[in-house]
Order: structure tokens, then sequence, then C-alpha cells
């Protein structure tokens, strides 16, 4: 089967273009994609936003047509009909989706949304972004690694992260390593001795917690022996007001993480 | 010479080892013999209830595991095993199906039917079980054979083709054994199937009959259809029902109508999809149904087992359907008793003139797609109930998760899956989660829950020591006190549970199984 695709694969879309196909390439996509790429293509739950220009895998019909028939290793990204969430497709179909995307990327590549520079010294310095994430293996381990956050989700969903962190907790499933469904939620338990410990859940079930508190450290608590066990869905992460980073910083840092991501 | 055959066969039962004769008598009468587990539900009525009480709310917490069997399959481990006189009988992914020393876990036989390539398994290389009759143990492949092996070697006795697997038709279920007939449902709802039921001779694999799930032109019901859509409408029927022998009926559960997530194309009710079947069981006509979903747009099969409870003169048939309702229906008079909502449910609010749900307009998927609960997996799924007649209670894994559904025109191709839509995690709503849930079917009222850290796909027992035992996807197997929902006992197992418990006897030893991840597990006292 994936012999005879690549045998049948073109570098060039055929249906370029052509309205109508990339209509059927929308009912292509919600068959197939929208479950993790959202309906629109914006991006969703575990998928990047494929209206940006600059895909991550290849921007090229051919690299594009390669990504989906056969996935991207290390990402959660399957082979074409792999999943058993989507009905699988062939090649025809998968040009259709590609005319689908291609009608609703954006035209030209993000404009430089400020100055990444200015914005990779506001991370590691004043806006102290980096004591909690990590951006290529430097910084904090508390929130989520934010390398490749800035190619798989919009600007607007980054900017609402920082702004409102409480709207939607960020999900393990961001990064393709951490499998878990579990989202950063702030635990805080009281110990048998009376210590109460405030962190975030790396994981949980009915009977024990593992979490990380603010200095790092990993705590393994059987919950029938704490005091108390509460779970919230305000984050640890400060609600960032314009008071504290300003619309330019904010662009600034969005920028930096923009121009990793795209890398 | 009498007496040397005498004391042959006493010395053989003593040994644990012997072979009887699984008769139809025994099904009947399963209830006789608890320290066997003789069909899928534990018996015909679909309590998955054990009268084991010798592990108890008093001695659970020292409950240890005793053996457990690697089955060196990946992917979902769904089967519920039997167990006939200290043997074992079990299927694993890839349709691998073994027969262990139920007391060690030792294997005594493994057959695997080796599959074509291009089977169509729409949720995974999945089997939930065997049923046994006679001498032979009997299971539905991924490429659509129906198998009968023999008990004691795993050699192939019969192999038949029940249909061709390139349509998208497969089997999942454990079959039931009835009389001298062993009955499969169909799966293959996401392909645009033509569902069906089928009974088998179980001696020759020759078939008995076959009930369409989807009435053919001049058969009442096909007019609940638009046009050429009841070829490929769906209506599969793929879990394992239960069995009234007084008035020799099945009751038998279809799922979704095809596409599973797209009414146009199909206008009308799309019977029998999402309905219980009684059939007769000698000749597979229909005597009555009771469809619950009418035009169903969200893959909310009714395949969960429909539970028959007797509760004095009233004989009931209960069933906590995907839908998120809990119906109870009378079965003497085949009328809908009561429906109530056991999960998050935002697809009805209001009962047509028999009582059943209606959906609402906040119900119905869209292009741009919106927020229904339960989600597309369901309140529930196939995850077996369990009903304790001590508690009077009924016990059922509740899943709380809501989707966004959205609906797109899919032009059917044979083969090929077929669902004109997606359905994706909602960020409108709370995180999922779920419970184990005790409802009384006398109001359809909660009694308690215990909740799961997320939803679980587990079945759940019940047992005469008071107990009723769960899973959960975290992999924890557990213990929860039948009457208070208070967890009493917890063994991790290693990966997310998709299976069934089951309890059993062997040398006046109650043990209690499961499977998990690649893993069978037994469990018994110190």
């Amino acid at each position: 089967m994936l012999l005879l695709n690549i045998a049948f694969a073109q570098d060039h879309n055929p249906y370029a273009g052509d309205p109508k196909i990339a209509k059927l390439g929308e009912f292509q996509f919600r068959l197939n994609c929208a479950f993790c790429h959202g309906l629109g293509a914006r991006g969703g739950g575990r998928g990047p936003d494929l209206t940006r220009a600059h895909k991550r895998h290849g921007d090229s019909d051919a690299d594009l047509f390669n990504t989906i028939n056969n996935g991207v290793p290390g990402t959660a990204m399957p082979a074409n009909g792999t999943t058993g969430q989507g009905v699988g497709m062939t090649n025809e179909e998968i040009w259709q989706v590609i005319t689908y995307l291609r009608s609703v990327q954006v035209k030209a590549p993000v404009k430089p949304l400020g100055d990444a520079a200015h914005g990779k010294q506001l991370f590691y310095g004043d806006a102290n972004c980096s004591g909690c994430h990590m951006v290529q293996g430097k910084g904090g381990r508390l929130g989520p690694n934010l390398t490749s956050v800035g190619g798989i989700r919009t600007v607007e969903y980054i900017v609402d992260s920082v702004r409102n962190p409480n709207r939607r907790l960020a999900q393990g499933l961001l990064e393709a390593t951490k499998e878990f469904p579990q989202e950063y939620e702030t635990v805080t338990v009281v110990t048998a001795e009376g210590k109460e410990i405030k962190g975030v859940a790396l994981n949980e079930d009915s009977f024990s917690v593992q979490m990380m508190d603010a200095s790092e450290q990993i705590y393994l608590f059987e919950k029938d022996k704490l005091r108390s066990f509460t779970k919230s869905r305000t984050s640890m992460m400060p609600a960032y007001g314009t008071s504290l980073l300003s619309d330019k910083d904010l662009q600034d840092i969005v920028a930096y993480l923009v121009s990793v991501g795209t890398k | 010479m009498k007496g040397v055959v005498k004391i042959g066969c006493v010395w053989l039962l003593l040994a644990a080892g012997a072979f009887a004769q699984v008769t139809s008598t025994r099904l009947i009468n399963s209830g006789k013999e608890p320290q066997n587990w003789l069909t899928y539900s534990g018996d015909y009525a679909g309590h998955r209830f054990s009268a084991l009480d010798q592990i108890n709310r008093g001695n659970v917490k020292t409950l240890e595991a005793k053996w457990v069997y690697q089955t060196g399959a990946t992917g979902k481990f769904e089967t519920t095993p039997l167990v006939v006189d200290g043997i074992l009988y079990g299927t694993a992914p890839d349709n691998r199906v073994f027969a262990l020393d139920a007391r060690t876990g030792r294997p005594i036989w493994l057959y695997q039917r080796q599959l074509p390539a291009d089977i169509r398994p729409c949720c995974g290389r999945i089997n939930r079980g065997v049923a046994i009759l006679g001498d032979k143990v009997f299971f539905g492949t991924l490429d659509a054979h129906v198998m009968a092996l023999d008990a004691r070697t795993g050699s192939v006795i019969w192999d038949i083709t029940a249909v061709d697997y390139k349509l998208g038709y497969s089997f999942t279920l454990a079959p039931l054994a009835v009389k001298n007939l062993v009955i499969l449902g169909v799966s293959g709802g996401e392909y645009g199937i033509r569902g069906f039921i089928d009974a088998y001779e179980a001696d020759t694999g020759q078939r008995k009959w076959r009930f369409y799930t989807i009435p053919g032109p001049g058969e009442p019901g096909h007019e609940t259809w638009e046009g050429e859509s009841w070829k490929i409408g769906g209506a599969p029927a793929w879990i394992t029902g239960t069995y009234d022998p007084v008035s020799n009926q099945l009751f038998w559960p279809t799922g979704n109508p095809s596409p599973s997530n797209r009414g146009a194309g199909r206008a009308g009710d799309n019977l029998y999809s999402n309905t219980l079947l009684a059939l007769d069981a000698d000749s597979g006509k229909l005597n009555w149904h009771f469809q619950f979903t009418k035009h169903d747009e969200h893959d909310w099969d009714a395949t969960q087992v429909p539970v028959m409870i007797d509760d004095g003169d009233k004989k009931l048939i209960a069933q906590a359907n995907r839908d998120g309702f809990f119906y109870v229906i009378d079965r003497s008079n085949h009328k809908l008793l009561r429906a109530n909502a056991y999960a998050r449910i935002t697809w009805s609010d209001s009962k047509d003139a028999e009582g059943r749900p209606v959906g609402n307009k906040n119900g119905e998927p869209t292009p741009e797609g919106h927020t229904v609960c339960p989600g597309a997996l369901g309140a529930t799924n196939w995850m077996s109930p369990t009903f304790d007649s001590q508690t009077g209670l009924f016990y059922v894994t509740a899943r709380e998760e809501c989707d966004v559904f959205s609906t797109a025109p899919q032009p059917y191709e044979a083969g090929h899956a077929y669902y004109g839509s997606a359905y994706f995690p909602s960020d409108e709503t709370e995180p999922y989660w779920g419970a184990v849930r005790a409802i009384d079917p006398a109001n359809g009222h909660m009694k308690w829950q215990f909740q799961d850290t997320s939803p679980s796909w587990s079945g759940v027992l019940s047992t005469a020591g008071g107990l009723v035992f769960t899973g959960d996807s975290e992999g924890n197997f557990i213990a929860l006190d039948a009457t208070s929902g208070k967890s009493l006992w917890h063994f991790q197992t290693g990966a997310a549970v998709y299976a069934g418990p089951m309890a059993f006897a062997i040398d006046g030893k109650e043990y209690v199984a499961i499977a998990a991840g690649s893993s069978l597990y037994a469990f018994g006292l110190p």
C-alpha cells in the first residue's frame, strides 16, 4: 500500500487553486484531520495550526503530501489511515486536502511580530518566563516546554495563554513526548504532618498523585495518607496583564517563540 | 469392571482437569455452578454477578495476584474469559485464543488465526471472548469467519465464512451458545454494512438463520430508510446479547446507523438501528423490538448488554444506554417503564408518548460543529454493567465527556470507512472524567458513585461477597463496597483496563480475573 502510494505520488498538486476541489478537501479534512488540527485547520487539542504559510515539516506540495501520507516520526502525526480516528485517504483525497489547506493558509509568511532578540531577553530576564518554561533545553520545568509552541499554535492562542492562563489549561499532549491526557492543573496537598505543598500535577489516578512544586521538587503521594488533596483549574502561572507585560513586550516574546518554533 | 470405570471417573474429577461436556442445560442453570463462568456475562440474564462470597468486604484488602498470563499481544485486551471445571478460555488481540490451567495460569493450548493484511477493524484488532458448548469453543474473527475449536486441544473443528470482510464486516464479540446454536452479531458500523445476527449449528457450522437488522424491501420497517440507504445503513450487533429460556427469546441490541454522524440521505427512524431486538432463538424471527435512539447522528450504538431483571412478578429488561439514559422495559408487554439520565446529557429535554427521550435542536451535528453531551464514545459504551440481586442495584461505568460534532458529506465506497463526520474533544467543557454508578432499577435513581480520574473502559462485576470490581484507565483494578461505593482494595496492573472482570473457583478457592495491557491477571486470598 505504502509502495503504491509513493509510486503514484506527485510533486505538484494537480488540483492547485480549484475551489471545488478545496471544498471536497475541506470535507476530507473534517473526516481525517480535524480531530487534532481543529475545524478550519487552526489547531486543536494536539495538532498545529495549519493556516500558517510556514509548515514545520516542509512547505512544498511534495512535503505536505509526504507529511500527510507518511506521518512525522517523533510526533503525534500518524501516517495516513493508521489511527483509526480518520477514515484514511486515497492519493487523490490527500491532494484535495492540500488544496483545501492552501485555500485557508495565510498568503505571506507571518510578518515579524516584534523584536525576537528583545523577546528572548525578556523571556530569560525581566518577564521571567524561563523561571517555569524551557525553550531549547534552557529554562524551568514547572510549565510546558515552549520550544515548539511558536510553530504549532496561533499567535492569538499564545497571547491568550499569557494574558488569561486560566481560560484553557495547557495540555500535556502539546508535547509529543508527554502522552498522558493530563493538563497542567494546580494541586494543593496537606500532608499527614500538616505541611502544605502546592504544585502542578504530573500524573494522577484515584489513589496517588505525582506532582512538582515551584522549586521543581517532585512529590509522590498516596491520597489516603494525605490530610487533604485539592485540584484547581486556576493555573500556577500568573496572569500577565498589561501592567506586568506591555503589549509591545508580549509581541516581542511571541516573536521570539515563533522564531524558535518555526525553525 | 464397572467399579474400575467409576473409580477412574472419580479420580479424574478430583484432578480438576476432567473434561465434562458443557451442555445447554448447564448453560441455563449456570447459577448452580458458581465456580464456573460459562458465558460472556456469566449467565444468560446478563447479570455479570458471581455467587461466590469467599472474597468479601471483610477480607478483600488482603487480595493478592496469584498469576499473570502474558499474551504477547499489543492493543486493547478486551476478553472476558470463561472458566469450565478448572480450565480458562480467553481471547487476545489478533484473534488469539488460549486455554489455561486456571489455577496456575499455565497455557494448555494456543490458537492464532493468521489474518489477511487488509482486514477492517474499526477500533483495534480486538476480540471479547469465546462461547463454549459440548466439547467446542467458538469465536468470531476479524476477517468475518466463525470458528469452532476443540476445547481440549485448540484444533480447528470447523471454519466458515460468514460474509466478505472486504466490505467492512468483522466479528469482535463473544458468541452466545443457546441450545445447539452459536449466535453472533456482526461489527462494521463504521463501514456502511448491512448488519445481521447469525445462528450456526454448533456441531457442523451450518447456518441455521440470519436476521438482518435492516429490513429489506417489503418487510416492516423498510420504510424507515430513505431510498437505497438501507443497503449500507449499518445497524451492527457487536455485543453479546442475553437469553430468556422461559420464552426462548434472545435479547440482542444493535448499533448505529451508517454513516454514523450524518443523517442526511437516510431520513427516517432507521430501524432496527440502536434497537433492542427480541428474537425467537430457534428461528431468528423478530417477536418485538424497542428502538432507543431514533435516526441517530452521534454514533450512540445501543450495544450495551440488555440485563434481564425479575422483580417479583415484574419481568424487566434494563439497559444503561450510550445516549446517557437508563432504560427499563417491561418484557412481558414490551413497554418502556422509564428512561432516566444517568450522566450529563444535552441532546434531549423532552420525551415522546412512549416515554422515550426525544432529541432537541442542540443535539444535531452541524457543518461548523458544536458541543453535545454525551460525546461520541457515549455515557457508557460496550463495557458490561452488572446487576446484583442482593443489593437490587445495577452498576455501570459512566463516562462524563462531551464532544464537538461536525458533519461532512461523504460518498459511500465499498469497504471504506464511512462516518460522514468528525468529532473531537470540546474545550468548552470540564476535563473528561468517569465513575462507576449504582442505579436503582426501581426508580432510575443513582444510589452512589465511585469517581474515576478519567473515563474508564472497564466493565463491572458484582459478587455475593458484597463487592463490585472495576478497572480504570489509569491501570487500577479496584474492589468497591457494593452498598456504599467505597474503595476497599486496588492493584496497579500497569495498563488501562478495557475488559470486564469475572470470578471463578478451583479447589474451593475463589479467584477474580481481569485483562489489562497484554496480560490476564488472577487474584485470590493469601
